[in-house]
């Protein structure tokens, strides 16, 4: 190689200066969250999974199949068998959005700007995450009106109630790394929509989402219990009927949550690191 | 305060003794077989524009990319502003700017909400942010279109706000790829007065360019490249004139008579005219020219012959024109119709006769 052989240019010190602190990593951050809920702004029918999915959904589990799956007249406790399960499923299927929204990112210059200037490569998906978080509870709010309009009654105690709702978002924060990792991989923002239902479809149906997995074949039954899905309807739902055990499922569901983001994570801001 | 931070109000010195701002190695990138950059070297002295001429696919955005930290190379040494690309990338972002061939501002904002963001990216305080936007909205005549997504921009208020947004760091090393292709003539010279107004305070330029008439305006020197290595390189008039300066360009107002007047031409013996071409598709006759004397006497001869003329102008020579003259070879995309900027060269640098 020729540069061997010639005179290196002289550089300043051999370190490289400037890693960020953490208040200027936060404003960063914050800048970018704001970048993220400006569009929005701009473009409010992105906002339609939030605000129709939880209606369109309630209505058509409760009064479509709900008979059928609870027995005639017996919605009202399916009611309270449901809701607490389609918290476990918002939070899935608007983590899903986020891989098409960061494939979306990526074809536009303005990644290419961010990765020149001087902030952490993660704040620009963590910021991504910290607008989703809210969206996520914006559905969640809405699931829950909706609940409660069909008759959805609050058996436990508030701070179960509330304990609930940070156990889905929780693990809905988490599942966001793994479509994050699928958007930057894929080429096309209907690829990521494409294998992310290949992955969602079986996961939310073989669960206990819907259905006690009771009335199931065995070996399915034997999938719904490592499911995490079903961990976290059954943690919701046994801390919103105050009935059933809550530590197991719970500590299953946060077990899970760890897990998928200390291998997704990583392994996303590095593909993000390198991604050309 | 450290070097090249963007709260000072003036332009860092980035290197000791006005040496070199941008010091390129034996660059290396390759992509599987195709060797984007292969082995290139290069310097940019500090407070000057360094002009990189070459077609598509020369290897000129693989280039830029990797000295502005968006690409690790296969191989070579870089270092800008005193930082080395590869070694030191979180600090060479702070003294960089980069706009590229496609607008890097996010399209769904208005351009104050991208340029304040990116002020607050860059740790502005929110007051300091807001000032800096506004201000630099002034500057690139985008006031009145501040509020505006970005989206609804024209392509040049769009690049307009590409060169605002780089500019907010007050970067030490301004790189732009490619910034007018794309560009109606008018956008094009609002373009360029930024950019010259950008160097006469202090900036040190990276220009790509396909444009022989770009490099001409902005650059001080010139690197020229093709497949990813260095052909030629100088200031850019000791490359026009090995290229051979301009082309007189001849229309006839009989085409028919387009072989008769280079014969006319070439029979007169004119000093230092050699070469006259009848390009019949075009119905004009092309004559390499290096001096206004030369244009005055080609037109007097064909006058005294008596042929009848119908228009005439002189253009820079185009990119091909360029490389024929210092490879003895077309450019390696002529085959896939040339670079779009032939036609556009040639309409810039029209003269009426």
């Amino acid at each position: 190689m020729s540069a061997a052989t010639m005179t290196a240019p002289v550089t300043r010190s051999g370190a490289d200066e400037g890693r960020i602190g953490l208040r200027n990593n936060l404003r960063h951050i914050g800048a970018l969250a704001r970048r993220n809920a400006l569009q929005i702004k701009q473009d409010p029918e992105s906002m339609f999974d939030v605000l129709l999915m939880p209606v369109i959904f309630i209505l058509l589990f409760v009064y479509v199949f709900g008979g059928a799956i609870a027995g005639r007249g017996n919605q009202q406790e399916y009611v309270q068998y449901l809701v607490p399960g389609m918290m476990a499923m918002m939070g899935m299927n608007i983590a899903m959005a986020v891989g098409t929204g960061v494939n979306e990112d990526f074809r536009k210059g303005v990644m290419d700007r961010f990765r020149t200037m001087p902030i952490a490569r993660s704040s620009v998906l963590i910021a991504k995450i910290v607008v989703e978080i809210v969206r996520m509870l914006i559905a969640t709010t809405i699931l829950l009106g909706m609940g409660f309009l069909l008759g959805l009654e609050i058996r436990g105690s508030v701070l179960e109630f509330l304990g609930a709702i940070v156990l889905a978002t929780v693990f809905g924060a988490a599942l966001m790394w793994i479509f994050i990792l699928l958007g930057l991989a894929v080429k096309t923002p209907q690829a990521v929509q494409g294998m992310a239902m290949l992955v969602l479809m079986p996961l939310q149906f073989g669960s206990s989402i819907f259905a006690p997995p009771t009335s199931m074949p065995g070996w399915l039954e034997g999938f719904t219990k490592v499911n995490p899905l079903s961990n976290l309807a059954d943690a919701a739902r046994a801390l919103i009927n105050g009935q059933g055990a809550v530590a197991h499922p719970v500590l299953v569901t946060l077990g899970w949550a760890v897990a998928i983001t200390a291998v997704t994570m990583p392994l996303a801001v590095a593909k993000f690191r390198s991604k050309t | 305060m450290a070097p090249g931070t963007v709260r000072g109000m003036t332009r860092q010195t980035i290197t000791t003794k006005g040496g070199n701002a941008v010091e390129v190695r034996g660059l290396v990138k390759h992509f599987g077989e195709v060797k984007a950059v292969d082995g290139v070297d290069l310097d940019v002295k500090e407070g000057t524009v360094l002009g990189v001429l070459g077609p598509n696919g020369a290897g000129k955005t693989t280039l830029v990319r990797c000295l502005s930290t968006l690409l690790v190379p296969d191989a070579g040494h870089a270092v800008v502003a005193g930082y080395d690309v590869v070694r030191q990338p979180r600090a060479l972002r702070r003294t960089i700017g980069l706009t590229g061939q496609y607008a890097s501002v996010d399209e769904k904002l208005s351009g104050w909400e991208n340029l304040y963001m990116i002020g607050r990216l860059l740790d502005l305080s929110r007051k300091d942010a807001r000032g800096r936007a506004d201000e630099m909205l002034e500057r690139f005549s985008l006031t009145e279109a501040a509020k505006r997504p970005a989206a609804k921009y024209s392509g040049g208020m769009r690049r307009r706000l590409d060169l605002a947004a780089s500019m907010i760091g007050r970067p030490a090393v301004l790189y732009l790829d490619e910034p007018t292709t794309g560009l109606d003539p008018r956008t094009r010279n609002e373009v360029w007065e930024e950019v010259q107004r950008m160097v006469r305070e202090g900036a040190t330029v990276l220009l790509t360019t396909q444009y022989m008439e770009e490099a001409e305006q902005l650059a001080n020197e010139l690197t020229v490249i093709d497949r990813g290595r260095v052909i030629a390189e100088g200031r850019v008039d000791e490359l026009k004139a090995k290229v051979g300066g301009r082309t007189l360009q001849i229309r006839p107002a009989d085409a028919g008579e387009l072989d008769r007047m280079v014969g006319a031409i070439a029979q007169a013996g004119l000093d230092g005219i050699a070469g006259a071409t009848a390009d019949h598709d075009g119905g004009v006759v092309n004559v390499p020219i290096i001096s206004d004397e030369q244009l005055t006497a080609v037109v007097g001869v064909l006058g005294a012959r008596g042929f009848a003329l119908a228009g005439i102008s002189t253009h820079l020579p185009s990119l091909d024109e360029v490389f024929l003259a210092i490879t003895g070879q077309k450019t390696s995309d002529a085959a896939d119709g040339g670079p779009a900027g032939d036609a556009a060269d040639q309409q810039y640098a029209e003269v009426t006769a």
